[in-house]
């Protein structure tokens, strides 16, 4: 039984995170006054990606061609680690927080390799900027977290999401929600979202993510699109966890009120996108302490 | 009588905004002053009704200071009837950079000295420490605009740093006062107010790290205002830039008030016990300040800022008699009044050589005894009179704290003391004796005769009273020296 | 209660962060206004939301005088200066944000180990008063616009307040008035003369008043 959960979670996460990137596009079009894409365009993209043929250039080494599995692998170990509306997961240690971190760091890691390892200017302006926006958002990231492991005593993700609650919220809110306002900062910077960077534009003054898959084709950038919506998925569940946890003792339930919520968070990402424009490169790291900033003051009211 | 003391100087103050003919507002200026002067002695006879329960009440320490702003801001008033005088009428020229400036409007300017008058009268009179604060705001947004009589830019820029500068230092006297209520808010005591009275009856009962903390903050903050350094900066530049008679006041008076409301919470300390803690505090400032002043007043190029400097020295002269104790603390008292005397004379003798010579700087003005040779003699004699040699008042205070000191042991100290005064001495000399002697400057056009009376009577009254009291101190006098001396923990 | 207070003392933290990291003026106003109308509430809170007479009349006068007075005031004072933007402190917004957050730890730190006499209603009150003073001084040091330090001020002041209102059991009504009325005249007297200093100079660059130097 325990078994079957395990693996309802991880397939959750696989089969329906390119489904939250249809969300947001079509938010953003409705608020734009156009139809837009169908939901599951991603999926058919994916598909079609599979179908054709990879071409590699010539400067290129190994390095390109493995970074899209490492991509793809370290999301997928991941699906096993982070839970979702209380179901267990294959995966759970004592310290699994900063195994989880340490993945991510690795999977971006070699994403900025295969990024310079192209040999163009244009990647390495990505890869540059790519790493100085994770080097800021990694202490929000890793204090917020420690702020909730140090009031509920646990530092394993699927035991520390499981006890918080809604009396965990009464006690200490407004720490929670200093620690909510950092992770979706997080979420932004992570995923490439408006205010950071503006997934749409390949602009050279403005691109980060983007840029960085601009010689990928075929299997390659399918892996890596599809890393990416199960990345965007996994910090989903992570801020849904801390932000709405529900805990009502059914499973079905709480899975279902999670997956409900992953779609607000959508929406909520799709309407943000559509009222900001992105921020000067120069204000982003601003924004970065300032996500910082909050989980430091919520690790410090939750230490009192 | 207190509403007699307020209102009348409050009132005028209103009067000479509305009054349209200046010499009519003049006078005004002067007749409040008189009047305000006439009662404040008539309160050495008779002692004033307490009012709003004690909230307002003078009482020694009170009355000391009230007497000294008093007589400075008459002499000053006379002073300023004739000064006014001379800046009325078409567009000057700025002495320094030559551009063309305009004057504040005269109703302003007196004004706001009767609203400082006022609200100085306020900081003596008031006995509740939050009042008190209150009145000490009220004096730095009532001088601000003093200091920026002649519109340009460096006084534009000594009336930012003045306002910015004193304001913040306020404000955490500020939080002084409230430390001082968390003090006093001991289970223990009954009575739970803020007049200085009770403070000190409750004195054993009060938190004492506390009552330390409000003192400190007492300390920094008031001796923002007081100008004590390190806290001293905007003094200079203040001094420096207005014209002489607000610096007559402001050194004369206003650094006394200061001066009072860091006394006040002296007082309740040494209620509670912790007067050595104090004690050592206002040595160390003292200290501090007349070192730092020497070091500037070495070589300093500009007369008027040289005079604030010694404005900075003789506040830390005061801060350290009142750190010594016991008989130095009368001499500290005798030093408040004899310093506000003799400075305000020396900066009236300024006003004058400015007024004629047209430089601030030490090396433009020489053969003042040959130009204007009542003005000079005022000058030199209030060299003496400030660095201290007999027979001037200050020679006779300052003796009494050095006597005192070594008295007590502390030789280190009194020697420190002894020796920056010197260097102070030695610094001044070179100034004031080079401007008084020598021939006068070639290129020096003068109309009329430069040492009217009305220009030289009032510095020359101030001169004679510190003399005398170097000379004699008459008992009355000395009674209430040493009232206020044994209320501040000495003899 | 005790969640209320607390989340109005973050919130009071918020606001001098970001105060330490914004270079708009107009935007720096409008929070110093907002910090100025939570304030406003704030007896009233503590005191349980009892409402007596003098509480109310109280919070009126703080609401509009630091809520609407001061900032329109300042905001008038800005149109005629036709300066927006901090440009170049001393100490740049990122580090003046990492700095305030280490002044806010330092501030917890020593409200833990100062014993008050008198009971809080919320353990957090001491620590953001000290960090609002400190946050205050910290702008007038570092900011070189004169509007600003001015700003600067008016936070100490703020956070004077409410050191005053959470551990002073009953101020006098004529002594808060009068603290009031000071604040309110300090600001009028500083606006006049940032208006001065902007004729004279075309500026209001306090660092750039520096001609009277020893």
């Amino acid at each position: 039984m325990m078994f079957i959960l395990k693996l309802f979670n991880v397939i959750i996460a696989l089969a329906a995170a390119p489904l939250l990137l249809g969300i947001i596009n079509r938010t953003k079009a409705t608020f734009a006054g156009r139809t837009g894409q169908p939901l599951l365009q991603l999926y058919y993209d994916i598909w079609k990606l599979l179908r054709k043929g990879t071409v590699y250039s010539r400067s290129i080494s190994w390095i390109f061609r493995i970074g899209p599995v490492i991509g793809l692998s370290v999301v997928l170990i991941v699906t096993a680690i982070i839970p979702i509306g209380g179901l267990p997961t294959f995966i759970s240690f004592k310290g699994d927080l900063i195994f989880f971190a340490y993945l991510f760091g690795l999977s971006r890691f070699f994403t900025v390799l295969m990024a310079m390892d192209t040999g163009s200017s244009f990647e390495g302006m990505g890869a540059s900027r790519e790493v100085t926006f994770s080097t800021l958002s990694e202490p929000a990231l890793l204090i917020g977290l420690a702020a909730v492991a140090k009031y509920t005593g646990y530092i394993s993700l699927s035991q520390m999401f499981s006890s918080v609650n809604l009396g965990v919220w009464l006690n200490a809110g407004p720490a929670f929600v200093l620690v909510g306002f950092a992770f979706l900062t997080v979420f932004l910077t992570e995923n490439s979202r408006i205010p950071i960077d503006d997934p749409n534009t390949h602009l050279e003054l403005t691109m980060i993510h983007e840029v960085m898959i601009l010689d990928h084709s075929g299997p390659d950038l399918a892996m890596i699109l599809y890393g990416a919506a199960v990345k965007m998925w996994l910090l989903g569940v992570i801020l849904i966890d801390i932000v709405v946890p529900v805990h009502s003792g059914n499973v079905l339930l709480d899975v279902l009120a999670a997956m409900f919520f992953m779609v607000l968070l959508a929406v909520v990402v799709g309407i943000i996108e559509s009222s900001m424009a992105r921020l000067r490169l120069l204000y982003v790291p601003q924004l970065l302490v300032g996500a910082t900033i909050l989980s430091i003051l919520a690790l410090i009211l939750v230490l009192r | 009588m207190i509403y007699a003391l307020l209102l009348i100087p409050a009132i005028a103050a209103v009067l000479s905004l509305i009054v349209r003919g200046d010499v009519f507002r003049r006078t005004i200026l002067i007749l409040a002053s008189v009047c305000h002067t006439i009662i404040t002695i008539t309160a050495w006879n008779k002692d004033a009704k307490p009012l709003l329960n004690g909230w307002l009440m003078l009482d020694k320490p009170g009355l000391l200071f009230l007497t000294i702003t008093s007589i400075l801001f008459l002499t000053c008033s006379f002073y300023a009837f004739g000064y006014l005088a001379g800046e009325s009428g078409r567009r000057k020229q700025d002495f320094e950079e030559g551009a063309f400036l305009t004057n504040e409007p005269e109703a302003i300017f007196c004004a706001c000295l009767l609203a400082f008058l006022t609200t100085m009268t306020f900081v003596t009179i008031s006995q509740h420490l939050g009042l008190m604060w209150v009145a000490m705001e009220a004096t730095t947004l009532a001088s601000a605009p003093l200091i920026y009589f002649h519109h340009h830019h460096r006084s534009l820029e000594a009336t930012w740093k003045y306002l910015l500068i004193c304001s913040v230092g306020i404000a955490l006297a500020l939080l002084g006062n409230f430390f001082m209520v968390i003090a006093a808010s001991v289970p223990e005591s009954n009575d739970k107010s803020m007049i200085l009275s009770s403070l000190v009856q409750q004195g054993q009962l009060l938190n004492g790290p506390w009552l330390k903390a409000a003192f400190l903050f007492f300390l920094v903050g008031y001796g923002t205002k007081m100008g004590l350094a390190p806290l001293h900066t905007w003094l200079p530049d203040a001094h420096s830039e207005s014209p002489s008679v607000v610096s007559a006041l402001m050194s004369g008076a206003l650094l006394n008030c200061a001066f009072l409301g860091i006394l006040r919470s002296y007082q309740v300390c040494l209620a509670a016990g912790l007067g050595q803690f104090c004690q050592n505090l206002f040595v160390l400032f003292g200290l501090i300040s007349i070192g730092w002043a020497a070091l500037f007043i070495l070589g300093q190029p500009d007369y008027k800022r040289m005079l604030a400097y010694s404005s900075v020295e003789h506040m830390g002269i005061l801060a350290l008699g009142v750190g010594i104790g016991a008989g130095a603390t009368f001499g500290a008292m005798l030093h408040a009044v004899n310093h506000s005397l003799t400075k305000a004379m020396l900066f009236l003798a300024a006003g004058n050589i400015l007024a004629v010579y047209k430089t601030k700087t030490t090396k433009g003005v020489s053969g003042i005894m040959s130009v204007m040779p009542l003005t000079g003699i005022l000058w030199i004699a209030g060299f003496f009179a400030i660095t201290g040699i007999p027979p001037f008042g200050i020679f006779l205070s300052e003796f009494t704290i050095v006597k005192s000191m070594i008295e007590q042991g502390k030789i280190g100290i009194a020697v420190a003391f002894l020796a920056i005064l010197a260097l102070i001495f030695i610094g001044m000399a070179i100034a004031f004796l080079n401007m008084a002697q020598g021939r006068k400057n070639d290129d020096l056009k003068i109309k009329g005769n430069p040492d009217t009376a009305i220009a030289v009577l009032p510095p020359l009254a101030l001169g004679v009273l510190t003399l005398v009291l170097g000379l004699y101190v008459p008992p009355v006098i000395s009674n209430l020296l040493h009232d206020v001396a044994v209320r501040m923990g000495g003899y | 209660m005790n969640n209320t207070t607390d989340i109005v003392m973050i919130f009071l933290v918020l606001t001098n962060l970001t105060l330490l990291g914004l270079s708009r003026l107009g935007t720096c106003i409008r929070i110093v206004a907002v910090q100025g109308m939570v304030l406003g509430l704030l007896p009233l809170l503590l005191n349980g939301w009892n409402l007596e007479f003098h509480l109310i009349f109280f919070s009126v006068a703080i609401i509009t005088l630091k809520g609407i007075v001061f900032p329109w005031m300042l905001r008038k004072t800005l149109r005629e200066l036709n300066t927006h933007r901090e440009i170049e402190p001393f100490i740049g917004y990122g580090t003046s944000i990492a700095l305030g957050t280490v002044i806010f730890v330092i501030c917890m730190w020593l409200s833990s180990r100062l014993s008050l006499p008198v009971a809080t209603t919320s353990t957090r009150i001491v620590p953001v008063a000290f960090f609002t003073i400190m946050s205050g001084l910290f702008l007038i040091i570092s900011r070189k616009k004169a509007i600003t330090q001015v700003l600067g001020y008016l936070v100490m002041e703020n956070g004077i307040y409410i050191f005053g209102v959470a551990l002073v059991e009953k101020q006098p009504i004529l002594v808060e008035l009068g603290i009031l009325l000071d604040v309110f005249v300090a600001v009028f007297v500083m606006g006049i003369t940032m208006f001065h200093i902007n004729r004279e100079f075309n500026h209001i660059d306090t660092d750039r008043l520096s001609r009277l130097k020893v």
